[in-house]
């Protein structure tokens, strides 16, 4: 049932951090990181005007603010943390650790490029660079998306099936700085859908546990596998947790993917993130064209959701995936693993990966047009292309060839 | 006769090496502690011996995360505790080696404290990276053999002094800093206590001896503990509201810095090598800066008047 709620016009990063506060965390910490810095700042304010009642912890590192969350956690308490780009690579560390102790952290990363060269602006390497640590990943297309995957995420993580931290990825810039119409999650339904939080373990002096022993190997790969374990259980959660928001909140923010006109589609795209907008007006165009191309957008990253884009994918006669990353030495991270899926099926469906948007390059409509110009043409399938890379930017060292 | 270890926070079992030091003070410092507290662990030796899976020592909760984060996993439970209204309730000590406080964990550590977070952290400090291999850290002595400071032909092992931690923890401006050590391991229940009465950080450094790393004789870590005191160098004292108390001095005076160095295997190549005598020279004038430091009313005995001449003479900048 929809509800008609209150919107506001607010800046993505705000409004993400209003989200947050309705979930009530009671411990929060974080670093400055440019974009994530308004999520933070706009936390400490919600906590100094008291509107919250939690701990905002003004740590000395991202480092500091992981393993701050980890032992608030721990203690068993809700606890919530956000970065970008290099703060994730310095957590990196305690989020492997943290998703082997199978602590429900909620975090947000602000995907922002990687340096070097330095770059404050948007891709997606920051997040697939730890894609391998347990940590589920969501991905959200706009502000409201990001606010209400913020709330499924607490859910998602605390539910007795899953125990793993989730991350919520909002594109740096592209989301945390544009002012969007929002509506932020309702006080009283959200207390109501997340319920009081309590620890599924947590040190307690009068129940005494060792968080944190060390194994020999005849019982770590046992440990391991359970993670590994858990997050295949949660795209069950995920899908559960995402059908009941959609019943109290009125509004469709999570599962694995969104299918837009891709049913009857001869070419599909895939991507996530912001730049889904972009390729949903192209895709629209096309369309009046009689083009039968659409769109398959991985709203669910980690766990991957093989299941959710083999039947998405199955009828494609020709796929191309829009990346803002890749594995440099190998090609693409989303591209491989889409190919993946269709192999493991038999299905020879043609897949060309595109790099597209590193260190916050735009991609204009024309440049998605050309993308689905070419791969609907049946060009014959790029493995990963560097698209509309300026050679004449490069330096005479780099060998042309 | 049966023995009852329920009320031990540190339960028999666990798997140090024989003659360790860090594990003698462990068991008291943590007694003194008590059961209503939370402790965190950094990566290490401690860490190592108490908790292979599915066993642990620990009659108390206990949190290991990773090498470098004790203090911030110890400021999450703080401030879990805190928003619980359980802070009266339950105290929270963070522990960990010399090399995952003084190096690696430094960070956190000097954020806790800086934030003023209300904790016990607690230092073993024995010198080197033990349980990796005996690799030097911040904290190995000057001139001690490691195996990543060895001494070799041109060297005479680890070139530097330690680092000051405490002084450097107690530049933070915390209520309490206490230096104690597993030879006077009657006193470190006494050093807790005074700690765990005072609301903020505080910082105590508890010398533990490692007959492996220091290649001493697993009999003799007390005595090595009180030799390292009595020849003044490692000093121990406390900074209280800042105000430093040094522990009394010797009874007998202080000892030549050799008797301290003579039975660890770590400074064996200084009593071989031909200049190594002028080394020696060097570490009882350090001694001899820490007795002038801290007991500036016990006269500084001649041996050390001398190392510290004979030092000057060969530091003279000539023209």
């Amino acid at each position: 049932m929809a509800r008609q709620g209150k919107q506001e016009i607010l800046e993505g990063a705000t409004a993400v951090a209003h989200a947050v506060a309705r979930c009530r965390p009671e411990v929060v910490a974080a670093y400055p990181i440019t974009p994530q810095t308004h999520i933070s700042e706009e936390l400490s304010t919600i906590v100094a005007d008291g509107e919250l009642d939690a701990e905002f912890v003004k740590v000395e590192s991202e480092f500091g603010a992981a393993s701050v969350v980890l032992g608030a956690s721990a203690a068993g308490v809700r606890a919530y943390t956000a970065t970008s780009s290099q703060g994730l690579m310095l957590m990196a560390e305690v989020l492997w650790n943290m998703a082997g102790m199978r602590l429900p952290v909620v975090l947000a990363c602000a995907n922002r490029s990687v340096s070097a060269p330095l770059s404050i602006w948007c891709d997606h390497q920051d997040a697939e660079s730890i894609r391998d640590c347990g940590v589920i990943q969501i991905y959200a297309e706009d502000a409201q998306e990001a606010c209400d995957q913020h709330v499924i995420a607490f859910k998602v993580a605390e539910d007795r099936r899953v125990l793993l931290p989730v991350m919520v990825n909002l594109d740096g810039f592209l989301l945390t700085h544009v002012f969007e119409p929002v509506e932020l999650p309702d006080q009283a339904i959200t207390d109501k859908f997340l319920g009081k939080y309590e620890a599924a373990f947590k040190l307690d002096i009068d129940n005494p546990m060792s968080f944190g022993c060390f194994t020999e190997p005849d019982k770590c790969m046992e440990g391991r596998w359970m993670i590994h374990d858990a997050a295949l259980r949660s795209l069950g959660v995920i899908e559960e947790v995402s059908a009941n928001f959609l019943k109290a909140f009125g509004r469709n923010a999570g599962g694995h993917l969104e299918e837009y006109k891709s049913k009857d589609a001869d070419t599909i795209l895939i991507a996530k993130g912001s730049i889904c907008g972009t390729i949903k007006d192209v895709i629209d165009q096309a369309r009046d064209k009689g083009r039968k191309v659409g769109l398959v957008r991985i709203k669910t990253f980690r766990p991957f959701p093989r299941a959710a884009l083999l039947a998405a994918l199955r009828g494609a006669k020709q796929i191309a995936v829009i990346e803002k990353g890749g594995s440099f030495g190998a090609g693409g991270v989303v591209t491989p693993e889409v190919k993946e899926v269709l192999y493991d099926a038999g299905l020879h469906i043609p897949v060309s990966g595109f790099c597209v948007q590193i260190g916050g390059r735009e991609v204009p409509a024309d440049g998605i047009a050309e993308i689905i110009e070419r791969v609907s043409k049946g060009e014959k399938q790029t493995a990963y292309e560097w698209f509309r890379l300026k050679k004449e930017l490069l330096p005479d060292l780099v060998p042309n060839d | 006769m049966e023995f009852n270890y329920n009320d031990r926070v540190l339960k028999p079992g666990y798997t140090s090496c024989m003659g360790c030091g860090e594990a003698l003070a462990m068991r008291l410092v943590l007694q003194a502690c008590g059961k209503n507290v939370i402790f965190t662990n950094a990566t290490g030796c401690s860490e190592i011996f108490t908790s292979r899976y599915p066993t642990s020592s620990w009659n108390a909760p206990w949190l290991h995360s990773l090498f470098e984060n004790s203090a911030a996993i110890a400021s999450g439970v703080y401030y879990a505790l805190k928003h619980k209204g359980l802070l009266g309730k339950v105290s929270v000590v963070a522990t960990g080696g010399d090399g995952g406080t003084a190096d690696i964990g430094l960070q956190c550590l000097s954020g806790a404290a800086e934030r003023g977070d209300d904790f016990l952290y607690v230092c073993w400090d024995n010198e080197a990276y033990m349980n990796t291999g005996v690799q030097r850290s911040g904290l190995t002595p000057f001139n001690a053999d490691t195996t990543t400071s060895p001494a070799g032909k041109v060297s005479f092992g680890n070139d530097r002094c330690k680092k000051d931690m405490p002084q450097i923890m107690a530049a933070h401006g915390i209520p309490y800093v206490g230096i104690g050590s597993c030879g006077y391991y009657r006193e470190l229940g006494g050093l807790v206590k005074r700690a765990m009465a005072i609301r903020g950080p505080k910082y105590l450094q508890v010398h533990s001896v490692c007959p492996l790393g220091w290649k001493s004789d697993p009999a003799k870590t007390i005595d090595m503990a009180k030799l390292a005191f009595e020849t003044c160098l490692y000093p121990l004292y406390e900074i209280i509201n800042g105000v430093t108390k040094a522990r009394r001095a010797p009874k007998d005076g202080w000892k030549p810095a050799e008797e301290y160095l003579k039975p660890q295997g770590r400074f064996r190549h200084l009593f071989r090598a031909a200049e190594g005598a002028s080394q020696i020279i060097r570490i009882q004038a350090v001694a001899a800066a820490n007795m002038r430091k801290f007991w500036p009313e016990v006269a500084v005995p001649q041996f050390a008047l001398d190392a510290e001449a004979k030092v000057a003479e060969m530091d003279k900048v000539t023209a």
